[in-house]
């Protein structure tokens, strides 16, 4: 029902070009090249070990690429580790959920935080000064979240006690905590039922609409992938097979052949 | 006169002589209203919107509302409140809104949704709200029916829900939402932002001064106020009328009864639909002065219930009974010291704290154990679920059981049973503080008339008595008679001290051959109380005596029999068993001799019964989706098995086919026991 014209994409804001990763003998990415435009919703879609997480890892600074290069907002960026570059506006949820189980989820949403909270660990331990009113800031757009995510009833419950498709979303809004630019979900519905993908993939529409967030995920289920996203990379055994919107990618022959299969 | 008129009507006589000596012309007028309190309100606060620019004249910084958003009560007092739905109305009246016209409200119990009712009917309008998780085909009726040509609704998903509809409805010309999340993308006509509206009704009041004060001042005690569908068992719903002096002479009455002040703090977390929220959460509070509560979003009422701690509590017997259930729970992993803290003062409260509550006498020696208990596990209790404050709650809808009832008054809680209907204002009986008991629903509210009809219906009269329903006079001359009273549907009596006690639905009431009344629903409710009866269809209607299926609870009887070391295969094995038939038997004979207590019921008491061999099943059509037995079909069904309950047999063999959950068939064969039991003498009361 939403009109999707209202919808800028714009220039590129991450750009993997040549890059291969290997582990050993294993060639886990080939000499792949691949852009994320600003605003867009872009998925990686493969068969398993196709490289779809390597690739990920490679953006998020986990694995650094013995060749080729990465380069963020026009800048080609040195390797560097993942806190470095969750602090330039990269923020992801894994395929495993990685929670602190034993606390709420509020106070996991506020770790999301981190990165910008402010003060030495003194003020930080203490609960003083400067520091005391970046808090009340920080949980102010943290309740945001929780607004936004719907979590509100969850809000002071453990994580570790909450069914897997709401440690998915508490997850989600961790990463939205850090007012990322560049969003990367490793495969946000994995394990879920149909309502609870339904409710994911209106999440993260959202939060592509509302925030303008540029969003690359991993996703298995080709009706969501075919849904929310505005352009597909195909991977195969480490390379790239194809890339386009998801019509181009449903018809093309090699991406079948790999992957698809015949249609069903 | 800082307090609304609900205060004189309350102290009617004492106001009245210390006035007249000191304010005699203002004492006429005084007066006159107290006179005509009788049979209207007070003629210059006669409407809701007229109640409401009062409150936010006299009390404007007073809070009105409260709404918990981004995890922090956010309140309106009443002169913001006001000027939201000022401005929200002369917006709509820049849209051409006219005198009449229908508005939906739909969406959770939001502020902006409350000021949306106080924005139409300050303009002559008519507000529908309507059930927030209905489903689109659902709405259409209603939006149809009620010639809807305005929505005010909460958010996106509303929204949706019409547009998909919206074909079918041509004269919906506007849709206004509150929430823009997710809505910047929509470009279909007519869709407005609830700020817009209220900008453009901004500059609509630059050019029409007067325009508010006017139409509110056009409004009469007896306009329709509200329209509200009723969800309707059978058959299409119905839209409830109700005017100005329905609800405004009902509030005054049901704050009269429960003597409540502008300091009440109530929470409103059932749908607006309902009228029991439209009196309580919205009408009682103009006419109060008092302070509704929004919760966060459904799933955190209970959490918000105890943050906001409400003197004025309506909830329904499922609730009361859900938040037993999680004390119980909590208390069972609990440590064993604070298990027998908790067990012994409960003792001490049952035996006390009712008997204060309804302030009887009471020991010394009780009086300091209870004081003690209160310090110990009653007050901490109470802190934990909410309810320290309450002075007042309400559960009406269904019967309740007496021991849930009872745990909440030995705390303290003042509970009491309530009994109404939409066409009643929601208000026909309350219990009276120091006469509550789980049995009836209390003595008749000020002002109305109950009686009972020659078939044994319950019959009333009064103010709250609804117009009509809407383009259906049909239904409505069914209901109501020439003479305004309204045919209630349920059976019902007085008891020796004059409190109305429900016992069924009208129609399934019948009787024994000895002429005994029968009242399947009554008895069924009481068997129902015990944890280990799961379902139960009474029999009776034109035979010699009572007789009963029980369908046990699995997890219930389950665990008993564990515990016992009785194994067990199946549900059917485990139904069957000589000890669970002992078991059950010994319930029956509790509600037996319960009976027993009541001359009007000693008759009816259970003589035989089986357990049946399968759960009754809303997919094998026996129960409704909502779990309500489906009597004639599961006679129909069964009626092998009640044949054998009359004909002195003591087992009676079924074979019966079944829809598994997959939807295969198959059958299923049994030989079910059936047990008699000895009727309890018919003595005087016991207790």
């Amino acid at each position: 029902m939403a009109d999707e014209a209202g919808k800028h994409i714009g220039e590129v804001l991450l750009s993997a070009s040549n890059i291969s990763l290997s582990f050993g003998a294993v060639h886990a990415l080939t000499d792949v090249s691949a852009d994320i435009r600003e605003h867009e919703i872009l998925a990686i879609i493969g068969p398993n070990g196709a490289g779809k997480t390597s690739l990920l890892n490679c953006i998020n600074g986990v694995y650094h690429p013995q060749k080729g290069t990465i380069t963020f907002e026009g800048e080609p960026r040195a390797d560097l580790a993942p806190s470095e570059i969750a602090r330039q506006g990269i923020a992801r949820t894994f395929q495993n959920v990685a929670l602190f189980k034993g606390m709420t989820t509020l106070d996991n949403i506020m770790t999301g935080r981190n990165t910008r909270l402010g003060g030495n660990f003194l003020k930080q331990a203490l609960y003083w000064g400067s520091y005391q009113r970046d808090e009340l800031e920080h949980r102010v757009l943290v309740e945001k979240i929780i607004d936004f995510l719907e979590i509100q009833a969850i809000r002071k419950v453990p994580v570790g006690r909450l069914p897997y498709g709401m440690q998915k979303r508490v997850e989600l809004g961790r990463a939205l905590a850090a007012e990322p630019r560049l969003l990367l979900l490793d495969e946000p519905m994995a394990g879920m039922n149909v309502e609870e993908k339904e409710d994911m993939s209106r999440f993260v529409l959202d939060v592509n609409d509302e925030f303008g967030t540029t969003i690359a995920l991993i996703e298995h289920d080709m009706g969501v992938v075919m849904d929310i996203s505005d352009r597909v990379i195909v991977l195969d055994y480490g390379r790239k097979i194809a890339d386009g919107t998801p019509d181009e990618v449903r018809a093309n022959q090699a991406v079948i052949d790999a992957y698809l299969g015949v249609s069903h | 006169m800082n307090n609304p008129p609900l205060r004189r009507v309350r102290r009617a006589g004492r106001v009245r002589e210390a006035n007249k000596s000191e304010l005699p012309a203002r004492q006429a007028g005084l007066d006159q209203m107290m006179d005509r309190s009788a049979t209207a309100s007070d003629g210059a606060l006669d409407t809701l919107p007229k109640r409401l620019r009062e409150q936010a004249r006299t009390r404007g910084d007073g809070v009105f509302l409260r709404e918990k958003d981004l995890g922090i009560w956010q309140p309106f007092t009443w002169a913001q409140a006001e000027k939201e739905a000022r401005t929200l109305a002369l917006g709509l009246a820049a849209h051409g809104f006219q005198r009449g016209d229908k508005v939906a409200i739909i969406g959770d119990n939001r502020p902006h949704l409350y000021f949306g009712v106080g924005a139409v009917q300050a303009l002559g309008g008519v507000p529908v709200p309507m059930y927030q998780d209905s489903i689109a085909d659902e709405m259409q009726y209603i939006l149809d029916h009620a010639e809807v040509r305005f929505a005010i609704v909460e958010d996106q998903e509303q929204v949706d829900k019409i547009l998909q509809i919206r074909e079918q409805l041509p004269q919906i010309e506007m849709i206004i939402y509150h929430d823009p999340r997710g809505m910047r993308h929509y470009r279909e006509p007519g869709l407005e932002w609830y700020e817009d509206v209220q900008t453009r009704g901004e500059r609509f009041e630059a050019d029409n001064p007067d325009y508010y004060t006017d139409e509110i001042a056009k409004g009469q005690g007896a306009d329709l106020a509200i329209m509200l569908y009723t969800s309707g068992t059978t058959g299409k719903p119905k839209g409830v009328m109700l005017s100005y002096d329905n609800l405004i002479r009902t509030s005054l009455n049901g704050m009269a009864h429960d003597r409540l002040t502008d300091r009440e703090e109530v929470l409103a977390y059932l749908p607006m639909a309902w009228v029991g929220d439209h009196l309580f959460s919205y009408a009682q509070a103009m006419c109060a002065g008092f302070t509704v509560n929004c919760p966060e979003s459904g799933a955190t009422v209970l959490a918000d219930l105890r943050e906001i701690g409400p003197t004025y509590f309506f909830a329904p017997p499922r609730i009361w009974e859900n938040i037993l259930t999680s004390v119980m729970v909590r208390i069972e992993d609990a440590a064993k010291i604070k298990q027998r803290l908790f067990h012994y003062f409960m003792k001490v409260a049952e035996r006390v704290g009712v008997r204060l509550l309804d302030g009887e006498p009471v020991s010394f020696s009780d009086r300091m154990l209870y004081r003690l208990g209160e310090i110990f596990v009653y007050g901490p209790l109470k802190d934990n679920l909410g309810f320290s404050r309450i002075r007042v709650a309400y559960t009406a809808g269904e019967a309740i059981g007496p021991e849930i009832f009872s745990f909440y008054r030995a705390l303290g809680v003042n509970i009491k049973q309530i009994y109404g209907m939409t066409e009643a204002t929601a208000l026909v009986c309350g219990q009276s503080d120091g006469q509550v008991d789980a049995e009836s629903v209390g003595v008749p509210m000020p002002e109305v008339e109950v009686r009972i009809g020659d078939s044994g219906e319950v019959q009333f009269r009064g103010p709250g008595t609804f117009m009509g329903y809407f383009k259906n006079p049909e239904a409505t001359a069914e209901t109501k008679s020439n003479d305004g009273w309204i045919s209630s549907g349920d059976a019902g009596y007085f008891d020796e001290g004059g409190q109305l006690r429900i016992i069924d639905r009208a129609k399934d009431v019948g009787k024994l051959n000895d002429g005994t009344m029968f009242a399947p629903k009554y008895i069924e409710n009481k068997l129902k109380f015990s944890p280990f009866v799961l379902e139960a269809v009474a029999h009776g209607d034109g035979r010699d005596h009572v007789s009963v299926f029980i369908n046990i609870d699995l997890d219930a009887v389950g665990n008993w029999a564990e515990k016992r070391g009785l194994a067990y295969t199946s549900y059917t094995d485990l139904a069957a068993r000589p000890e669970v038939y002992d078991l059950i038997g010994g319930e029956i004979e509790q509600v037996n001799a319960a009976m027993a207590g009541d001359p009007k019921m000693a008759g009816a008491q259970v003589r035989r019964f089986l357990i049946l061999h399968k759960e009754l099943d809303p997919d094998d059509n026996e129960l409704t989706r909502t779990r309500k037995v489906r009597r004639r079909f599961v006679a129909d069904k069964y009626k092998e098995l009640i044949d054998a309950l009359y004909d002195g047999s003591s087992e009676v063999k079924i074979e019966a086919k079944v829809t598994f959950e997959d939807g295969r068939e198959g059958t299923i064969k049994a030989t079910l026991a059936i047990r008699d039991l000895e009727p309890v003498a018919a003595l005087a009361k016991a207790s």
